[in-house]
């Protein structure tokens, strides 16, 4: 288990003051101002060098995305946006931050500015943490009030932090979909190229980033990039926020190293499997978009990005979805459908009409009102929706489908058997939407 | 996608204004936009707007929020009906409760939750109760998926819920009541219900991580060497650099030693004297 003393986020459950003393007390903001004379290039080496790869779910070297805005100001301001658009079915870890550590993610907003040029920082909190983008402004003020970002500032880097909200709009977590709706329009997601990092918020170079991979980013440099990148294994190193949900005893958001094994974060963190560990069916181990690992696969689980690979899933947020063996995974799996057909923003064809399509058959085999031919067919279908779209909203909606049949079309045809020998005495229709 | 449309024009009211309160916070939430992009304020004022008008937005309060920011009615319209948090039809008066009914959620029995809304208040959603204090709807993932499941209500959130719980939140939203928001079994946060596993080391807390890192050291080195003039030595910091930091150099302006906050003060103080500007990057042309 991680010692306490490498943890990040020491006040992750809120048993301290939040605000800038306690934060202050805890660590935070301590010697940022050597960080950032030490300078742009030295920050985004020891970023590189600490193997930080980003916390949003797609593993993207942090470093390296902080390396591609421009090095010379070409007019045009430079903007970090902090994605806090956290929405997807089991993973809640960034709220935490947001009200129990919000300094950490404010200082990593002045050093991640810093080192790529950016003089403001907008963090867009999605629309239903109301109480968390109040403690977040009332730190962003602290901030300012003790002069430790601001115009004039003690760094000497003029630095504004203006914290934005959505409206409960999951697709706004889509990096360019965030930008439209940053910009006051509908959140759907722009063409690449050309990438933020050239054209972004207001047609200016921009990084956008998850709160976590920003927050970790002064203690990284704080404590050195060798420390980080000696926590984990190779290519999945450091600690990580995970979120346990589901069918455990004690559901919680812990931190830990990166490459833990499954069975120890759920023995250990969440107090193991409700009915123990032979009741376990299947997990979800990263987010509603990762595709389902089935019980046997779970128990040399490696929990990074490399481990969940290994299994064809996806280690995402690190947002553990634990089901026991009481759990109906086609509803399961349908209720997920049901999510991204409802976040679909609309604008591709294959996405507003595939994510509805593939719900409406999933409904279906919830019951077993199907033909076992439909199994393939759907599969199919979750081919042409993946990878067809503009962001990756279609290829999250296709890929729990597509575990789901993966491990579980046995459990799919015993419903279309037991529905066909005990027939609905009153079918009902369905009408295409 | 989900269709939704504005409220008919019988629920509309004749026009809508910000308070005096609201109107000086839209304003200074304008000035954080940069000039010419103060559409991007449209989300935080209709969100305030529906605050103000009782939970639901109004087409006059849409032409009054695009009006504020220049923009065409439509496009506020477009962003009204494309976020699901704007609500286009009056919600109860005294609660609109929404359901979680995402998997986690579901796992964990919100089902049972939207059945007591809709026994209590309406078996569809979005209709408000006979005596127009509730309304009830299933939202998609609300982001507290470790203390499942949970109801939100205004602007707080009602977590590890059971159905009788949810009954008693009913019951006091409806006698006018605010109930205390959090998990309502009794845990903190979204620490485990059993208690503190981690984070229980004292030091953490009493001010000894002030001052303790490694890397600290390495960018003073960073900073001395180029005052020195030698190239910069930005190599990945050798895997030995665990070691306590040397006390740091008087220049350093966080020193490890006084309480911190007053060690902001002082930096703050001595860099009001002299403003200091940002050492500036080491020029281009140094080897990756």
């Amino acid at each position: 288990m991680l010692a306490d003393k490498d943890r990040i986020f020491t006040n992750i459950y809120g048993h301290h003051d939040w605000g800038l003393q306690g934060a202050l007390k805890r660590g935070s903001w301590d010697g940022t101002k050597t960080i950032l004379d030490a300078g742009r290039d030295w920050i985004i080496e020891h970023m590189k060098a600490s193997g930080l790869r980003g916390r949003g779910g797609a593993g993207f070297p942090t470093g390296l995305k902080w390396s591609f805005m421009p090095k010379n100001n070409d007019g045009r301001p430079h903007y970090l946006v902090v994605n806090a658009d956290e929405s997807e079915p089991g993973t809640c870890k960034d709220r935490e931050i947001l009200r129990h550590d919000p300094h950490h993610l404010v200082e990593g907003c002045l050093i991640a500015g810093f080192a790529m040029g950016a003089h403001a920082a907008y963090i867009y909190v999605r629309g239903e943490f109301i109480r968390e983008r109040e403690n977040l402004q009332a730190a962003v003020d602290q901030a300012y009030e003790a002069r430790l970002i601001g115009k004039n500032n003690v760094h000497g880097w003029d630095f504004d932090v203006f914290v934005h909200h959505g409206a409960g709009a999951y697709i706004c977590g889509e990096e360019t979909a965030l930008l439209e709706s940053l910009e006051g329009k509908k959140g759907q997601p722009r063409l690449k190229p050309p990438f933020p990092a050239n054209v972004g918020l207001y047609g200016c170079p921009t990084t956008v980033n998850n709160v976590e991979s920003i927050a970790v980013a002064p203690t990284i440099l704080r404590r050195g990039a060798a420390w980080f990148s000696s926590i984990g294994r190779p290519n999945n190193v450091g600690t990580k926020l995970y979120g346990i949900s589901g069918h455990v005893n004690t559901p919680c958001v812990v931190e830990e190293a990166m490459g833990i094994p499954f069975k120890e974060l759920i023995e250990k963190h969440g107090g193991g499997i409700r009915g123990g560990w032979d009741n376990l069916l299947a997990i979800i181990p990263g987010g509603a978009s990762c595709p389902i690992i089935p019980a046997d696969q779970c128990d040399d689980l490696i929990m990074d990005f490399d481990g969940c690979r290994a299994v064809k899933s996806s280690f995402g947020t690190a947002g553990v979805l634990v089901m026991d063996k009481s759990t109906d995974v086609v509803k399961a799996i349908a209720r997920i459908s049901y999510f991204f057909r409802h976040e679909s923003c609309g604008q591709c064809t294959p996405c507003r009409e595939g994510t509805g399509w593939m719900w409406r058959v999933l409904d279906r085999m919830v019951e077993g009102r199907a033909q076992k031919r439909e199994i393939d067919l759907l599969l199919q279908v979750t081919t042409q929706v993946e990878g067809h779209t503009i962001c990756a909203l279609g290829d999250a909606a296709a890929w729990p489908v597509q575990g789901l049949i993966r491990h579980f079309r046995p459990e799919i045809e015993k419903r279309i058997d037991q529905y066909a020998a005990n027939p609905h005495s009153d079918p009902v229709p369905v009408a295409a939407e | 996608m989900s269709v939704r449309r504005l409220a008919p024009k019988e629920v509309q009211p004749e026009s809508f204004a910000f308070t005096a309160e609201n109107l000086d916070w839209a304003e200074k939430t304008i000035a954080k936009y940069p000039a010419g992009r103060q559409a991007s304020a449209v989300i935080p004022l209709l969100m305030r707007a529906q605050e103000q008008a009782g939970g639901w937005v109004s087409e006059p309060a849409m032409r009054y929020v695009g009006d504020m920011l220049g923009m065409a009615p439509i496009r506020v319209y477009e962003v009204a009906t494309f976020y699901t948090q704007f609500q286009l039809n009056p919600v109860g008066a005294k609660a609109h409760i929404q359901v979680c009914g995402t998997t986690p959620c579901m796992l964990r029995g919100a089902g049972d939750l939207i059945k007591v809304c809709q026994r209590r208040i309406h078996e569809e959603p979005f209709h408000v109760s006979e005596n127009g204090a509730l309304s009830w709807e299933e939202v998609e993932c609300a982001g507290t998926c470790v203390n499942a499941p949970m109801v939100q209500v205004w602007k707080d959130v009602y977590e590890d819920l059971t159905p009788e719980d949810l009954e008693k939140i009913l019951d006091a939203f409806e006698r006018g009541e605010h109930p205390a928001p959090g998990p309502q079994n009794g845990r903190v946060t979204s620490a485990p219900v059993t208690g503190l596993r981690v984070l229980t080391s004292p030091e953490l807390f009493d001010g000894s991580m002030v001052g303790q890192g490694a890397g600290l050291a390495l960018a003073r080195e960073a900073i001395a060497a180029r005052a020195n003039g030698d190239a910069a030595p930005s190599a990945p910091p050798p895997a030995a650099a665990a070691a306590a930091p040397p006390a740091p150099p008087k220049s350093d302006p966080a020193p490890a030693a006084p309480p911190p906050a007053k060690a902001v003060e002082a930096a703050g103080n001595a860099d009001s004297e002299k403003p200091k500007k940002p050492v500036a990057p080491p020029p281009g042309g140094k080897a990756d």
